[in-house]
């Protein structure tokens, strides 16, 4: 889901493969703090924030709340929404490109993740049959299968949110990330020593995994440094992403990449969308941003705080996006709790100048899909470069695309469908039609 | 092949279109969008002339080897032509893009048009710089003689030396082409357009390397002067940045007049 958020509640409860939004920092504080801020009459920026969640309270919940503070003449704010947009369009370049290039650099040289050892129980159709009609049935109804199983682990956890267990997701997020930081951490350094031949004995081992997994718990769940923070969810997607690539089989992660991308549609801009469901849900609660399992590029803020912030607090005991536990903890798998949270905002006293940073966010999910396809074109074929490098170009333009659209609609968006479409058809195309092209050119030596 | 081989060729054909990047365009997101979008078009109108090539190459039987040869350089010739099609569909597309950032934005400034013309023509030549040479650049590291069946050992070099060409030029071409258009100097894009053709019809000659680099070199020599005075170049502006006397030399306000 891509939107646009001064409001904290609806993208973040998106579902990790959905969610890119554009998230104004400090409004989740703003929730608590603005009311003081009026009161106190303090500065314009409070003020501001203030008025933006009382016209986000008295919006129809439908209407997902547009780009920065609503208190601003519209010219402005479209200025704004401009003058941000680039840099945020880069800021999320940056990341999604450091988790291809793990991925396909993992792809390429660890033998591991190519090579076919099984297959999750959600795809329990083989790929080893004779006829084409055969395969392409068994991959249908893997994704088929897959698909329900999201479905139905999405809907339990809508209802689970509804019902207020939060702590069992937060026990069940808890123990996900436990075991992505360490077990997936454990056998992926075993298979890159293993590549390259190094030796490592195991007191040297468990020192490094569990310094990394700590840090990783630490940072993801509690507080951190942002930059830390979003190396480590770059790496966790990295390494969801590489088991998809191993587990799943060649013509099924296809078909399941397109399913996907219809779902996410569907799931974000339905109006009985589960995910659409969701937000709702956590906007009538007035709720802070369930930060989990969401890369976010805020920017830090650096004004001083005269007191701690209460919502900052709360955010721990928020109940994480259920739609990112359902596609993992199906697999058993940690969903990335991401509290990227940027250490607090200040409020009061805070003499803020007049435009406010506004981060973007987009959820884990679509860095691991966008990630899957790219290392699923550098892992199938011949070793072709031109293939993994046209699927990147692709990917990255259906981004910006995706942006574009959301300045302009300004309310939540799907970040997977247009990325995957272009993706999907640069690889079939470049792989069937260029390759042959370029390879005839490059062995003739000739130049176009 | 050695690993000196490979960094080598990488550096030879990468290396001043990495320095570009990293000192012109890095700095600025919105350049880097131009740019991406701009590979974004190459590859398009790669995808397309692959299209054309692989249709005509199914339907016409080409069983023996200079039928094959001959529909290759059919296909390189399309080829040429769809890429500058493309160009002019990004061009195109530029001046919608900057016109609306116009209106929206008036307070800040767009990129000019001139800058759009370098960012676009750098997108065209990285991309299809990376396309022509990474797959050998791959092969390169792996084990081989070069030229054991009496082929020139020099595959490699050569190579990377023309990647670097060809995205060089395809940074002067976009220059050029997009100051023809908005001057509406049909006579321009012409030229371009022939001496694309041209570049790409000296590498039919390929095993001749020495002939093949050098006119393309001078082509690329004189197609940089070309742009340098198209976008506002002269020789006395270049004089003074040579003597460090101009006004964005760090130092200008400090000089003793």
């Amino acid at each position: 889901m891509l939107t646009f958020m001064a409001s904290d509640s609806e993208e973040e409860v998106c579902d990790e493969r959905t969610s890119l939004m554009s998230a104004e920092s400090p409004t989740p504080r703003s929730c608590h703090d603005g009311r003081q801020g009026l009161e106190d009459g303090e500065s314009a920026a409070q003020w501001r924030s203030q008025e933006s969640e009382e016209d986000h309270e008295d919006e129809d919940p439908d209407r997902y709340v547009c780009s920065g503070v609503p208190g601003r003449p519209p010219g402005l704010e479209e200025e704004l929404t401009l003058k941000y947009g680039a840099k945020h369009v880069i800021m999320l370049f940056v990341p999604v490109t450091l988790c291809m290039i793990v991925v396909v650099a993992t792809i390429k040289s660890v033998r591991f993740y190519t090579e076919k050892n099984g297959q999750l129980i959600y795809t329990p159709f083989s790929e080893d049959t004779p006829s084409v009609g055969q395969r392409l049935l068994n991959s249908v109804l893997n994704t088929l299968i897959m698909i329900s199983v999201i479905v139905t682990m999405t809907i339990f956890l809508v209802v689970l949110y509804k019902y207020r267990c939060y702590k069992f997701i937060h026990g069940w997020l808890i123990m996900s990330s436990l075991m992505l930081l360490f077990l997936f951490t454990y056998i992926y350094l075993g298979e890159v020593l293993k590549t390259y031949n190094v030796a490592m004995d195991y007191p040297t081992l468990f020192l490094t995994v569990w310094n990394f997994g700590a840090v990783g718990m630490v940072c993801i769940h509690w507080k951190g440094p942002l930059v830390l923070q979003q190396a480590y969810l770059i790496m966790i997607s990295a390494l969801m992403a590489l088991v998809f690539i191993k587990y799943l089989p060649e013509w099924s992660a296809w078909v399941i990449l397109g399913a996907i991308s219809v779902y996410d549609l569907v799931a974000v801009l339905c109006p009985k969308g589960p995910l659409r469901m969701l937000v709702e849900t956590a906007q009538e609660r007035n709720e802070p941003i369930f930060p989990a399992l969401i890369y976010s590029s805020a920017m830090v803020w650096t004004v001083g705080m005269a007191k701690l912030d209460p919502s900052s607090q709360g955010a721990l005991q928020l109940p994480y996006d259920p739609e990112m536990e359902d596609s993992y903890d199906s697999f058993g798998e940690p969903s990335y709790p991401d509290v990227f949270e940027p250490p607090l905002p200040g409020y009061p006293g805070e003499e803020l100048e007049e435009e406010e940073e506004r981060g973007v966010k987009l959820g884990l999910g679509d860095f691991i899909f966008y990630s899957v396809l790219v290392g699923k074109a550098a892992a199938t074929g011949s070793g072709d470069w031109n293939t993994t490098l046209a699927c990147f170009v692709a990917i990255l333009i259906g981004l910006c695309l995706t942006l574009l659209l959301l300045a302009v609609f300004k309310k939540a968006l799907p970040a997977l469908p247009i990325s995957i479409t272009f993706g999907l058809i640069f690889y079939f195309s470049t792989d069937n039609l260029v390759r042959p092209f370029m390879d005839t050119l490059a062995s003739h030596q000739l130049y176009i | 092949m050695t690993a000196a081989v490979f960094f080598g060729c990488a550096f030879i054909a990468f290396g001043p279109a990495l320095a570009l990047y990293i000192f012109t365009i890095s700095t600025e997101p919105l350049r880097i969008i131009f740019l991406i979008v701009g590979a974004f078009f190459w590859l398009v109108s790669l995808l397309f002339s692959s299209l054309i090539w692989f249709m005509t190459t199914t339907f016409i039987d080409n069983k023996d080897e200079p039928r094959e040869k001959y529909l290759l350089i059919f296909g390189v010739l399309i080829s040429v032509l769809i890429q500058e099609m493309f160009r002019f569909a990004y061009y195109k597309l530029l001046k919608k893009a900057s016109e609306g950032l116009k209106t929206i934005n008036p307070y800040e400034d767009a990129p000019s048009m001139r800058l759009l013309a370098y960012v676009s023509g750098l997108g065209f030549g990285i991309m299809s710089g990376i396309f022509s040479f990474v797959n050998t650049l791959s092969d390169s590291l792996g084990p081989g003689t070069v030229g054991i069946h009496g082929d020139p050992p020099q595959f490699f070099l050569n190579s990377a030396f023309m990647t670097l060409v060809i995205t060089l030029l395809h940074v002067f071409w976009g220059i050029v082409f997009f100051d023809g258009c908005a001057k509406k100097k049909r006579y321009t894009l012409l030229v371009v357009v022939l001496s694309h053709l041209l570049v790409s019809a000296l590498t039919f000659i390929s095993p001749h390397y020495g002939l093949n680099l050098v006119l393309v070199y001078i082509i690329m020599v004189l197609t940089g002067v070309w742009a340098f005075f198209v976008s506002g170049g002269s020789c006395r502006s270049l004089k003074l940045c040579l003597l460090c006397q101009d006004k964005d030399f760090l130092l200008f306000n400090q000089r003793a007049r």
